[in-house]
């Protein structure tokens, strides 16, 4: 079954940069939405009900990545969605903070596109077919 | 190591680092100096990220116009041939990136560190000056013949007073 993945950064450039490497994955996805910060990416959790996977930065204006990997746990619609943090927070305090909010992977700006696949790949077997 | 050699260092290895992975380029080298007092006037791009905490600076990126459009060429795989809203947008990713990986070196040896949202400017003839009194540490990376150009300057914030976390009666790794 083909999936919805969301990409959630206040950089267009990292937006398309992740848009090609989740092409590239092999994944089977139907589509791909953005979202420039945390608000807009619960926007999108609203009006898209099919997105089964959220990649998201830490670092952005109006609500940060943190904020929004929270308020996707505690919702009973959303909580089962894998949240993936791609940043370029390396710190133990930003890792460790997602891990307690139920990060499903942290991924260090800057990426390879093998780095995403592997990552995803851990993560997403079953969920999705890679 | 002084902190200042750190940071040079900590510049050059993520500058080769960012660029290898994200743009497909091999960028060594960078040549070291200080820069005081009144700032060079710019022409072409610069975007500046602010560093926040114990320590508190600014880091910056500058460059031509022709290497911005090449940044984003490379980064976006599209073809970039006039600063428009995705070249400044990849110059502040590539200021995210660089600084936000010498801001992961710091905290192993300063402690916490907070991150701003990157600002860019273009335009011609501008001076950029940080109202802190601190020297710019600047390393200059030569591109195709043009200098891509990335400073940093960082100083104790008053409550701090060199607060590092070291075990006490060990020796400091950065002479301030």
């Amino acid at each position: 079954m083909d999936s919805d993945v969301l990409v959630v950064d206040d950089s267009a450039a990292i937006r398309k940069i992740l848009q090609r490497v989740l092409r590239q994955t092999g994944m089977s996805i139907r589509s791909i939405h953005e979202a420039g910060d945390g608000q807009e990416a619960l926007e999108q959790l609203r009006n898209q009900p099919g997105i089964q996977l959220v990649l998201t930065d830490i670092n952005m204006p109006k609500m940060d990545g943190l904020q929004l990997l929270a308020a996707v746990k505690s919702s009973s619609d959303w909580h089962h969605i894998p949240v993936v943090m791609i940043t370029t927070e390396g710190g133990e305090s930003k890792v460790g903070e997602a891990v307690k909010l139920g990060a499903a992977g942290y991924v260090r700006k800057p990426f390879t596109a093998d780095q995403i696949k592997e990552k995803l790949a851990g993560i997403l077997e079953p969920v999705l077919p890679i | 190591m002084s902190l200042q050699d750190f940071i040079v260092e900590s510049i050059r290895q993520s500058v080769a680092q960012v660029f290898s992975t994200m743009l497909g380029s091999e960028l060594g080298g960078g040549e070291f100096s200080l820069e005081n007092g009144t700032p060079e006037v710019n022409d072409g791009v610069v975007s500046f990220i602010g560093v926040a905490g114990a320590w508190a600076g600014t880091g910056s990126i500058s460059c031509s116009p022709t290497l911005a459009c090449r940044i984003c060429s490379q980064m976006l795989m599209t073809e970039s041939s006039a600063v428009d809203e995705d070249v400044l947008d990849a110059v502040a990713e590539l200021t995210n990136m660089v600084i936000g990986s010498v801001k992961t070196d710091l905290e192993g040896q300063l402690g916490p560190l907070g991150l701003s949202i990157p600002t860019v400017v273009f335009g011609k003839n501008f001076r950029a000056k940080s109202a802190g009194t601190t020297e710019w540490i600047v390393v200059r990376f030569p591109w195709d013949g043009e200098p891509l150009v990335i400073k940093m300057c960082l100083a104790p914030t008053e409550k701090s007073g060199h607060a590092l976390p070291h075990a006490i009666g060990t020796t400091c790794p950065l002479e301030v």
